[in-house]
């Protein structure tokens, strides 16, 4: 059966020449290999989020009016809606989560090397989008403290220089976070970002198919002073059914949060009300978010905030960047840049800790 | 000539200015402060003070009380001529601000919705009929408002602001030197601030909540009567009374003489009551007329009984429910019917003041039906929780089976083809 839809394939499509560099693609294999997973469980759980938010959409209404109470109503009377809801969020979360330990791993094997400047660059992107994935659909349930926290969130927005107020009065669509405010998340989380970001994963994954995968430089110099010693395994089946496996242990991993720990819904938000005590972003936000607190109101002259804004910001594209200084540096200026991102990964757990403890 | 009459013009405009000034400054003058605060106390009273005062804000100069001539110099501010009346005498003072707060027409300039019986109160109360009777040791207009630095009664700094009213009739009602003969006791400010009344006006910040004006009245303050407590009470706790009004202790508490509400709550210090209360405990107070084993004993075991069963069923389903909450379970529904049977067991307890079990037994079973419910809403919630660990249990079994197999496949298929 299967011979025959290939052959049928094959006779209108050529699909053996379309798959036939899939099936010559090797991957390298040395004591590091298992990072090279980390790329695949992210776009696993990217799929996820896209099948389980499709499900939510049969259910949800974008209202200020509407929004809590039908994932309320998903939460609570429609089958299966608790783990629908609760495997989209913890997946959104993971999906975070692998994403920066990917780009770490990148960082720290040096994968983002000559000729691969362009594979950083777009993961980099999906990264971005990911975060505006996770930072547009928190406010969604329409709680309290996604409410407060959007509203702190898009407020430091409103204070990068000279584009700030125009770009949250255009996230927030007025001056205030409103209903107007849900809608537009809304539209950014179910088709702008879910485009962007399919078209971009294609063009990553285009990229790594083109480029190869990546052998840390220590493996490539060993394999290069002695072939003999280099390994590589098929992409198909070889390691396409250990990704597989590393797919089934995330998913198993999923369920159980899903099931021992429901994502929690909240109280409804009011407007009108005082912000409660304890707004925080999600995680991923929070280092930032604690830095910015812990600026001093005035830096010399100049708000703190705009300082820990535009600091944020030269350090990103500094970031982004980093392939091209690491194709300049040598030597010690290779070691400094390993440094930087030592320090960044420090920075970004310390912080994070440090705004779940402080009060 | 045209220049020189424009010229003409500006000089008569400028003296005019002048002229204007001037007289600003005349009916500005106040030559009773320039005075009197460089004098000590109790004659001392300073431009800033007075400024505070409302009469001072509305207009109104020392010579509006006082008499005299404040735009002029002494002594001829303060002639006889100028009308100087000097220190108001204690006896005057009432009818000296009844004078202007009497007068309708008067005060309607002023503030049309200040009332205008305050000095006819004054003379209806136990304060207005001894001062009628020449004692001037009891409280006058001045004793409570203040005088030169007076505010109304809206602003939190006035002396008759409702978190102030105890404070100020307390300087002489807790003074036992000062109340030495007038035979009433001096304790109750020190029991007002033990009672749940000044709790929910100092600690809540309800400003509705009762002061001693509240049940006292304030221009015509007098004690209420016993005839008359449970009216007073009933201007808040209107349930409470409706109840009382249906049982038979409002008819015995009427024929002995009793003064309603104050029989079980006390007067002044009106502590928060609890359901200890219907007990034989040292709280209880049905049991200071009952005698145990009468048929009124078997009625409150029965209504404490109840209540307890109806505190101890919402206690079981709060706890099952923030288990089930804990548990990551979404039980908000259950969470509004238990606020319900809160809300049946408040009700039960208002329904107490009719010492009727049957209508209290009605309101706890109704809220014995809402724990149930929500007892019930507990248990299906954590029985939720168990079928989807259950779930969750067989579908890792079923992963790991998955992985396992996986394993094993890559192991024999490598075997099988080496690696290139």
């Amino acid at each position: 059966m299967f011979t025959r839809v290939q052959g049928w394939l094959d006779e209108r499509f050529h699909w053996a020449d379309i798959i036939g560099p899939l099936k010559k693609k090797t991957v390298p294999i040395h004591r590091l290999s298992y990072w090279y997973f980390l790329g695949g469980i992210t776009l696993f759980l990217f799929l996820i989020q896209v099948c389980t938010g499709i499900l939510l959409l049969l259910y949800y209404r974008p209202s200020a009016n509407e929004a809590f109470e039908s994932v309320q109503y998903i939460m609570t009377r429609v089958q299966f809606g608790w783990l629908i809801r609760s495997i989209h969020s913890w997946a959104a979360n993971l999906m975070i989560f692998t994403a920066f330990s990917h780009m770490f791993s990148v960082v720290f094997l040096r994968a983002y090397r000559k000729p691969r400047e362009l594979t950083w660059l777009s993961g980099m992107f999906l990264l971005f989008l990911a975060m505006g994935f996770g930072f547009s659909g928190y406010l969604l349930p329409w709680n309290t403290l996604a409410f407060f926290a959007t509203k702190v969130g898009t407020e430091i927005t409103g204070q990068v220089p000279v584009i700030g107020h125009p770009l949250m009065v255009l996230l927030r669509g007025g001056e205030d976070v409103t209903g107007a405010t849900l809608t537009r998340f809304f539209g950014l989380h179910v088709a702008v970002l879910p485009g962007l970001t399919t078209v971009l994963i294609l063009v990553h994954l285009a990229l790594v198919q083109y480029f190869g995968i990546s052998v840390p430089p220590g493996v490539e110099a060993r394999w290069k002073a002695s072939p003999g010693d280099a390994r590589q395994m098929k992409f198909f089946p070889s390691f396409f059914l250990r990704e597989l496996m590393a797919w089934y242990i995330a998913l198993g991993v999923l369920g159980a949060l899903a099931a021992l720990l429901p994502w929690e819904l909240g109280t409804k938000a009011d407007p009108f009300a005082p912000a409660p005590a304890g707004i925080r972003p999600e995680w991923y936000f929070m280092f930032m978010f604690q830095t910015l607190k812990k600026i001093p109101a005035k830096v010399w002259f100049v708000d703190g905030e705009i300082v820990g804004i535009v600091v944020f910001g030269v350090a990103g594209l500094l970031w982004l960047l980093l392939p091209f200084f690491d194709q300049l540096a040598r030597g010690r200026g290779r070691r400094f840049v390993m440094g930087a991102g030592v320090f960044a990964l420090c920075y970004m757990i310390s912080m994070t800790i440090y705004g779940y403890m402080a009060k | 000539m045209d220049t020189w009459r424009n010229s003409c013009c500006a000089v008569a405009l400028l003296l005019l200015m002048f002229f204007c000034d001037g007289l600003a400054c005349a009916q500005q003058q106040n030559t009773c402060l320039d005075c009197h605060s460089a004098l000590d106390p109790p004659l001392q009273v300073t431009a800033e003070t007075f400024a505070q005062d409302i009469h001072s804000q509305k207009g109104l100069t020392c010579a509006s009380c006082h008499g005299g001539d404040p735009t002029k110099a002494d002594p001829e501010a303060m002639s006889k001529s100028a009308g100087f009346r000097g220190k108001i005498e204690r006896s005057q003072i009432p009818a000296l601000c009844g004078s202007c707060h009497s007068d309708a027409a008067f005060m309607r300039k002023y503030n049309p919705s200040l009332r205008t019986d305050q000095l006819g109160q004054y003379k209806t109360s136990v304060h207005g009929r001894l001062f009628a009777k020449g004692d001037r040791n009891v409280a006058v207009c001045i004793d409570c408002h203040g005088v030169h630095d007076l505010r109304p009664a809206s602003d939190t700094r006035s002396k008759v602001h409702p978190l102030n009213v105890a404070q100020t009739c307390s300087r002489c009602h807790a003074d036992t030197a000062h109340m030495k003969g007038y035979a009433i006791p001096t304790d109750q400010f020190e029991k007002y601030n033990t009672s749940v009344h000044r709790e929910a006006m100092v600690a809540r910040g309800d400003l509705s909540a009762p002061t001693c004006t509240t049940c006292h009245g304030n221009h015509g303050a007098a004690p209420p009567g016993v005839d008359s407590v449970q009216n007073v009470c009933s201007t808040c706790h209107v349930f409470q009374n409706q109840m009382y009004e249906k049982s038979s202790h409002m008819s015995a508490f009427q024929a002995a003489g009793l003064p309603g509400c104050v029989v079980c709550h006390s007067n002044h210090g009106v502590s928060h009551p609890t359901d200890a209360r219907l007990g034989t405990g040292p709280q209880a107070v049905c049991m200071q007329c009952h005698t145990p084993g009468d048929s009124c004993d078997q009625a409150r075991a029965e209504m404490l009984a109840n209540l307890k069963s109806l505190e101890d069923a919402i206690r079981d389903s709060d706890k099952l429910l923030s288990v089930a909450e804990t548990s990551g379970m979404e039980v908000s529904q259950a969470r509004l019917d238990e606020d319900q049977a809160r809300d049946a067991l408040t009700k039960a307890r208002v329904t107490i003041h009719s010492f009727s079990k049957e209508l209290v037994n009605r309101d706890i079973q109704d809220g014995l039906n809402l724990a149930g419910k929500t007892l019930q809403a507990g248990k299906n919630a954590l029985a939720e929780r168990d079928y989807r660990r259950r779930g969750l249990g067989l579908a890792v079994i079923f992963i790991l089976l998955t992985v396992v197999g996986l394993f094993l496949y890559i192991r024999q298929s490598e075997r099988e083809a080496p690696k290139v």
